[in-house]
């Protein structure tokens, strides 16, 4: 290259070089960043099939999903009807029964059992623990309520308990993930 | 980097004189905490915290580095081998209780460290990086400590990883993507485990070297003193060897008693019964807290329980928690007073003791009450002065305080009176 044209030989070897130092030091971060991502094997181990044929009105159960607790709870009639009679529009995180339900077995009520603040499992799916005053879950770390839907409606957390992806394979046998 | 009379390193021995041609690290210790390290000669007690907390690292990194001897990171057995440790292993209950309670001590101290920080002004001019390192040490340290804790794999232990982890959380769009990659999974598990490991066992090696940084900008100004009047000639320095080492030595023995106390006779005293028990991701305990130095942190956290505007409760609490030791930051610039020490400060001594300490010390019991009425309000009221002490009183005190007269020398304010003030009144005798 001419001197003419205001580009040296020596620049453009500065900036060739600089460059593929710059696209070297990507190529060594983003290994070091990324492998401290879920490995396959967590990511894989997503799926899990719950019997529910046990589970009487106003009971509920503890199963285990990606290594998290999940809530299965059979809602008993006048749960369903404290849930419906919610102005949805009040709520912190609205949504309604139904939303959160597969159409038709409204009575389950599936979600994880992992409070949206900070994590904990929230109290109410076992025999005799507390289920706080909206008879439905009651984290004991920071006090966030949920109500019949396990939808938040006191403390901290910021949204519902979630529900995660599932399906009934057959009337008494569910499929997370 | 010191006084023009502090005494020069001159090796007598052939085999020194031949060592400090080649590679002079004996000068560099004798001019950093040996003869030729001039140091005020009015230090109070308070400043015996930072060779202190110097020992205190020390004694983590050798009880550490002989735990992980014996300690296997995996989910399966790392509670065992805790275990094992305290039972099976050769002076591995001293170890483990060393090392323990030896986090509670390196924070005692610390806390010491910063609050003498706070009270005699040492974050000022010229000291301002020696402030910032320390934060950052603290810092350091706070994410060091919780990562050991994560350790014995106990419900405390797991707990106290999912809470804190879920803090990264609540900040939009990001949160939930960084959650799990700092966890390396859904929920706390083998692969945190192994990274927690990891980094409490490399991290205590850069405070290492944050706290070489720490001492090196110190050395370039001098330490500060009780006044916080400058050093103005040799009558007001005495050399760090033998007095400061002394002294040091003194405080070792005091640290040593009160450390041993705890060790031998109360050494569960300030942990969770519950991380005696193995972690199980199906059940949280029915009161979580963090370790006692993390209380005023985490009642400032949960302090925040109504949405703000469109900020969610959540992202409130961290935000706030964060930017409750994120504002020592500036806090050189804050406090505009030209007076470093409280003792010359009135105005600023008073909300210091009435305000900052009661404040704290709200925060402190909070943090470690469940989280109901009326420890919440009382947080929220304890948490609003804190940010306002930094934030509104300091700037503003600073402004219109009117200091108490400073003594003319260090040497004046120790012998009451100082020959060289009668010489040369003028402050130019003053040697940088």
């Amino acid at each position: 290259m001419a001197e003419a044209d205001g580009v040296r030989r020596r620049d453009f070897i500065n900036i060739a070089a600089v460059s593929a130092a710059g696209v070297a030091g990507v190529g060594i971060v983003v290994p070091l960043v990324s492998q401290m991502s879920a490995s396959a094997d967590v990511l894989a181990a997503s799926s899990t099939e719950i019997d529910i044929s046990s589970i009487q009105p106003g009971q509920a159960i503890k199963a285990i999903f990606r290594k998290q607790p999940v809530f299965v709870r059979n809602l008993t009639p006048h749960e369903i009807e404290e849930a419906n009679k919610v102005d949805v529009s009040s709520l912190r995180d609205p949504q309604t029964l139904e939303q959160r339900t597969k159409e038709g077995k409204t009575n389950w009520l599936i979600t994880m059992g992992v409070c949206t603040h900070l994590g904990c499992v929230p109290l109410g799916a076992g025999e005799g623990e507390p289920r706080g005053e909206f008879g439905g879950y009651f984290c004991p770390c920071h006090g966030s309520t949920y109500d019949t839907a396990a939808r938040i409606r006191k403390g901290p957390a910021p949204k519902n308990l979630e529900v995660p992806v599932y399906e009934f394979t057959k009337d008494t046998v569910v499929k997370i993930g | 980097m010191s006084f023009p009379w502090a005494k020069e390193y001159k090796p007598s021995h052939p085999f020194m004189q031949w060592m400090d041609e080649k590679l002079p690290i004996p000068r560099l210790v004798y001019n950093a905490v040996g003869g030729g390290y001039e140091v005020p000669r009015n230090l109070n007690y308070f400043w015996n915290f930072g060779f202190l907390a110097g020992l205190c690292l020390i004694l983590q990194i050798v009880t550490g580095v002989v735990m992980a001897m014996h300690y296997a990171a995996n989910t399966a057995v790392a509670f065992d081998t805790v275990e094992m440790t305290m039972r099976d292993v050769n002076w591995g209950w001293l170890m483990r209780y060393a090392h323990a309670n030896g986090a509670s001590a390196f924070f005692v101290v610390i806390y010491i460290h910063i609050f003498r920080g706070f009270f005699y002004g040492s974050y000022k001019a010229p000291r301002e990086m020696v402030w910032l390192l320390g934060v950052v040490i603290f810092l350091l340290m706070m994410a060091t400590a919780f990562m050991g804790y994560v350790l014995p794999w106990g419900q405390m232990s797991f707990w106290g990883a999912k809470v804190i982890t879920g803090l990264f959380s609540a900040i939009p769009l990001v949160g939930e993507p960084l959650q799990q990659w700092l966890l390396g999974g859904f929920a706390p598990d083998n692969a945190a485990l192994n990274r927690f490991f990891s980094l409490h066992f490399l991290l205590p090696f850069v405070i290492l070297g944050v706290v070489i940084l720490h001492i090196w900008a110190l050395h370039i100004p001098g330490s500060s003193n009780p006044t916080g009047v400058e050093v103005k000639s040799e009558s007001d320095t005495v050399p760090f060897y033998p007095y400061y080492v002394a002294k040091d030595g003194w405080a070792i023995g005091v640290f040593a008693i009160l450390f041993c106390a705890m060790v031998f006779f109360f050494p569960n005293y300030l942990g969770h019964p519950d991380n005696y028990i193995p972690a199980n991701p199906m059940s949280t305990p029915a009161h979580i807290v963090p370790e006692w130095y993390f209380w005023p942190f985490y009642a400032i956290l949960r302090a925040f329980t109504q949405d703000f505007l469109f900020i969610p409760a959540k992202l409130m609490g961290v935000m706030a928690m964060f930017g409750a030791i994120l504002v020592w930051f500036f806090l050189p610039w804050l406090d505009k007073s030209p007076v470093r020490s409280g003792a010359y400060r009135p105005l600023y001594r008073k909300f210091f003791f009435f305000g900052l300490l009661p404040a704290m010390a709200v925060l402190f019991y909070c943090g470690g009450a469940p989280a109901q009425e009326p420890f919440v309000m009382l947080s929220q009221l304890a948490g609003l002065y804190y940010f306002a002490h930094f934030l509104i009183i300091i700037p503003i005190v600073s402004a219109i305080e009117k200091p108490d007269p400073l003594p003319f020398s260090i040497t004046e304010a120790v012998l009451g009176a100082d020959e060289e003030a009668k010489l040369a009144p003028s402050p130019s005798a003053t040697v940088a």
